[in-house]
């Protein structure tokens, strides 16, 4: 007979003040099974949880039920409560009366009689609960870090030092990211390739740092603490251990008109090309989109002209598997495209450009030498237009994005600032919706553009900019001074919102990390747990989390650098009993699990059975290597016999349940 | 054809290539032919049958009589090798211990039709060209033999003979079948409309598992309604909305391995077309996850079992059907 003790949390009055507990408890006492019923304050707390040991002893209870906060929260304390007190750790269950109940409700009586339905299927399953003991799975000490921004730069430099080898996956030809990009750095107006590059170089001389460019992920296999990567370093047609970087290729390649990624298309690359002067590998590649030898066999020069020989363009597409025991997304943003706000005129002029174009303009390693002039004709600009929100904030979501994309106000204060510095024949204004500056010394970098270098902000949205005799007439709202603006524009420059990279979605998939709606990555705790995703031995870097500058996002990539460190320095994991078991007089031997299996852990054997009349059959059956199972369950739903079942979560357990919601 | 399916039958055994032959024998109708095995010459001889009315799918049987000793050899109409590849996808039948003779098939005549068609006191049937001459207690009739064919014939999807050891007659490809009209004018009906054209089906069924036992998908060792640990066991037979939902199971449990032979509907004693349930989730997984054919090959993958980042997720899938 089983001895089933209920623990009723108020969690404070988290709980208490939507649910009556205290009939909770009582009302949860009749069950069958249940000898023991009570309800405290805060069942985590040292008290409440010796009252859980000491009820545990008193009343011989064979199962735990409490009906307190998510599993998510503290399953793993309640566990280790009843372990001390001599109950099977997996004899407990947790009835989630907090996030599924009185958070969601108001009203107290129904709130009460759902608390009371979540117990009683909780008291239902833990009555069909058998004790399990976890096992051990190995971890290999080597780290994936996915991108090679800063983001991805800083996470494998932290967690090189920490002695552990690392690898950077990077899907350009060169790591740096978008910082390589950009011109000066808010809020101290420093270079950006001057405190990037040396980082660059840091990491590609880094004994313990891999750098696999111009490569992605293709497929993620296994689990925490042992995934296995498989890794498609894409064809460039140059031999990377021969190519010494020093650029003639690039300088005698015909194929002149290939537009420039770097610089955005602001101007046009060769065929084969090396993206910057700092690239790290500094090796060129050959863009077979647009070379003549790859398309039509006629050409060769590059070849020719290579002293090294490093030219090969039979080179292949390349898959590499390697072991890891964390792995790190670090796959950053992209300007959104600006398709649906035509009404800025970026596909009609120009001179109308996004910021990130902007940069460009203003780098001195950009098309234009660091000279700020107009795209159309190359002439000095006088009156710039900055709009700021450009698909962010964006009510509804429909044409734009309905999250800030934190970096534009700072950018753009940047932005201006260093046009009123360079050229002080220039009237700059910012239209912006509000200036947000949250950050060490950003509100007084925004106030020295207003104050000391004269910018224009005014707080109103941009209605619409037309070019017209070589100006960009642009209408506008002041909202502050109620009245319409027409400004003659020699430039407009428009705050692009941000979004995740597209390669995140299928990455995400491969990783089975969830992401929001917005296909950020999410965390496994959006205040507790920001660098973890809610998948074990997968961290977020940078802005694949979410909009992020330059100083958050480093600081983030050392703390998923530390969580990687704190991972790699084990050298076992404690692994979950719940995995699937199959009951082999039911296995049909279809196959169905394996193939749906993520985690490669069934196998099949063909094994005697006894047969009517002393007979012997071999079947073949199911066998699951339980250090490999997740216990995601996938097999257990694919099992037409129903053979294969999840310990803990057995299809008994949750019929149990069910009947007991629907009692 | 008929004689040429006994001779080769007879010449298997004769000549110890096989030990046993699974066929078809008359019932107690002519009409009425059941699956059996034959074990010498002899046997075959007196007792086995090959004609229009050789409508059951073998395959299945091959699961427990490739276990056995000594090899069998089969005769296999193009659908039934289609459930013959897809048995075997799931390692359900020893391929080694199987010798199997794939016959070309011009489709299956059924009783059904010839009703249909008036007629009655029906006591035999022989082909003549393209047209049946139908022998009654009334007198002999002819009709086109097209008119006779049972209703999964007349929408036959393919003629191609899977992976057989040899083939009598000629070798058959795909055919353009419009299978899926009755599918589509269940999906035309309101939600409501077709609530109640499944209720009304569905009440009829006796819960008699001939359907199941039939399915050369429904092959476990122990299935899931005979299973008192399942906890569906006595639900279905609780009450009668959950009885008509073992028909919906049923159709989820064999999703993807459906082969649409129609044996399902074909052996309902109450004529309910079970069939259309297994051809919706059919056209439904080709239409979102790309044109599938269970059985047609060794290498594709079950939709089911199958995973790529490209699949559509089940929030996009409801937008785009119901338009919303």
């Amino acid at each position: 007979m089983q001895r089933i003790g209920v623990f009723v949390c108020w969690c404070g009055s988290n709980i208490a003040a939507t649910v009556d507990v205290e009939k909770v408890a009582q009302t949860l006492a009749q069950e069958p099974g249940v000898v023991y019923s009570t309800h405290y304050q805060y069942m985590c707390s040292q008290a409440g949880q010796e009252m859980i040991q000491n009820a545990i002893r008193e009343h011989r209870l064979t199962g735990v039920v409490i009906c307190s906060c998510s599993p998510r929260m503290h399953e793993a304390t309640f566990r280790k409560t009843v372990e001390k007190a001599g109950l099977n750790p997996y004899l407990l269950e947790i009835a989630n009366i907090r996030e599924h109940c009185s958070w969601i409700h108001k009203d107290k009586l129904t709130a009460t009689e759902k608390a009371v339905i979540l117990g009683r299927a909780a008291i239902a399953k833990v009555q069909l609960n058998a004790p399990l003991t976890a096992g051990q799975s190995p971890v290999t000490k080597r780290a994936l870090v996915i991108g090679g921004g800063i983001a991805g730069i800083q996470t494998a430099l932290d967690i090189a030092e920490a002695g552990f080898p690392v690898d950077i996956v990077e899907k350009k030809p060169t790591i740096g990211g978008k910082m390589a990009q950009i011109d000066k750095t808010f809020p101290t107006l420093d270079c950006a390739a001057c405190i990037l590059t040396p980082k660059m170089v840091d990491a590609s001389q880094n004994e313990n740092i891999d750098i696999i460019s111009y490569a992605q992920v293709e497929k993620v296999q296994g689990f925490v603490g042992s995934f296995s990567v498989t890794i498609r370093k894409k064809a460039r047609y140059v031999d990377e251990t021969k190519c010494t970087g020093c650029g003639l290729c690039t300088e005698k390649c015909p194929q002149k008109k290939v537009p420039n990624e770097f610089n955005l298309g602001l101007d046009n690359r060769r065929a084969i090309y090396i993206p910057f002067a700092q690239a790290v590998p500094k090796v060129a590649a050959i863009d077979p989109n647009y070379c003549t030898m790859l398309k039509s066999g006629k050409c060769g020069v590059c070849a020719k002209v290579c002293t090294a020989g490093a030219i090969d363009y039979k080179q292949q597409d390349q898959l590499i598997t390697r072991e890891y025991g964390a792995i790190v997304v670090a796959t950053g943003f992209e300007p959104i495209r600006l398709d649906k706000f035509d009404e800025f005129a970026y596909s009609q002029s120009p001179d109308v450009v996004t910021s990130l174009e902007f940069e460009r303009l203003m780098n001195a390693a950009g098309p234009t030498g660091g000279t700020l002039l107009r795209p159309s004709d190359g002439s000095h600009p006088h009156t710039l237009v900055f709009v700021q929100c450009v698909g962010s904030r964006c009510d509804g979501g429909e044409k734009g994005k309905s999250y800030c994309s934190k970096i534009c106000c700072m950018y753009t204060a940047k932005h201006a600032m260093l046009i009123r510095e360079k050229y002080p024949d220039t009237e700059v204004y910012v239209f912006y919706i509000d200036v947000r500056t949250p950050g060490k010394n950003f509100d007084e970098f925004y106030r020295r553009a207003v104050e000391e270098y004269g910018v224009h902000y005014i707080k109103g949205m941009v209605g619409k900019v037309t070019p017209q005799d070589g100006k960009l007439k642009v209408q506008a709202s002041d909202l502050l001074g109620g009245r319409q603006l027409r400004i003659d524009a020699d430039m407009v420059i428009l705050a692009a919102a941000i979004e995740p990279d597209k390669t995140a979605r299928p990455l995400a998939t491969m990783l089975t990390a969830s992401m929001d709606t917005n296909d950020f990555f999410t965390e496994a705790h959006p205040k507790l747990r920001p660098v973890e995703s809610p998948t074990a031995g997968i961290f977020l870097s940078g802005a694949c989390q979410g909009p992020k500058d330059i100083p958050e996002t480093v600081a983030q990539a050392s703390a998923a650098a530390a969580k990687v460190i704190g991972l790699l320095v084990k050298d076992s994991l404690t692994c979950s009993p719940c995995t699937a078991k199959p009951d082999e007089l039911m296995c049909n031997g279809c196959s169905s699990c394996e193939k749906v299996c993520p985690y490669g852990a069934i196998t099949y054997i063909d094994k005697p059975f006894r047969g009517p009349n002393r007979t012997t059959l071999i079947r073949r059956v199911a066998q699951v290597n339980p250090a490999v199972c997740q216990g995601c369950g996938a097999c257990t739903v694919a099992c037409p016999s129903g053979a294969m079942d999840l310990q803990g979560f057995s299809n008994q357990q949750i019929m149990a349940e069910v009947d007991a919601i629907c009692r | 054809m008929q004689d040429r399916v006994m001779e080769k039958a007879a010449a298997l055994l004769e000549s110890g290539v096989c030990t046993r032959v699974l066929g078809w024998k008359t019932g107690e109708f002519f009409y009425d032919v059941t699956p059996a095995v034959f074990t010498s010459a002899e046997e075959v001889r007196t007792q086995m049958v090959y004609n229009p009315f050789c409508g059951p799918n073998l395959s299945k049987y091959l699961i427990a009589e490739s276990r056995k000793e000594g090899k069998i050899a089969v005769f296999l109409k193009p659908c039934d090798t289609f459930s013959f590849v897809q048995l075997q996808k799931e390692h359900r039948i020893a391929r080694d211990k199987v010798y199997a003779v794939g016959v070309q098939c011009d489709g299956m005549i059924d009783m059904d039709s010839l009703k249909a068609l008036g007629l009655r006191g029906v006591t035999a049937a022989r082909e003549v060209g393209d047209n049946l001459i139908v022998s009654t207690l009334y007198g002999e009739k002819t009709v086109p033999r097209r008119e006779a064919l049972s209703l999964r014939c007349r929408v036959c999807k393919s003629k191609r003979l899977n992976d057989c050891d040899e083939i009598i007659g000629e070798q058959g490809g795909d055919l353009p079948s419009d299978r899926f009209a009755q599918v589509e004018a269940l999906e035309a009906m309101t939600p409501e409309e077709r609530f109640a054209f499944w209720r009304s089906e569905l009440s009829k069924c006796i819960r008699c598992n001939a359907c199941r036992n039939v399915c050369p998908a429904c092959s476990c060792e122990k299935c899931v309604f005979d299973n008192p640990g399942s906890g569906v066991r006595n639900k279905a037979a609780a009450d009668s909305f959950e009885e008509n939902l073992f028909h919906i199971i049923r159709a989820f449990h064999v999703a993807g391995r459906c082969t649409d032979c129609g044996e399902c509907s074909r052996v309902c004693p109450q004529g309910i077309p079970l069939h259309l349930l297994n051809r919706k989730l059919i056209k439904d997984m080709n239409q979102l996850y790309g044109p599938y054919q269970a059985g047609a090959d060794f290498d594709s993958k079950p939709p089911m079992l199958a995973f790529t980042p490209e699949d559509p997720e089940a929030s996009i899938i409801t937008n785009g059907r119901d338009g919303q």
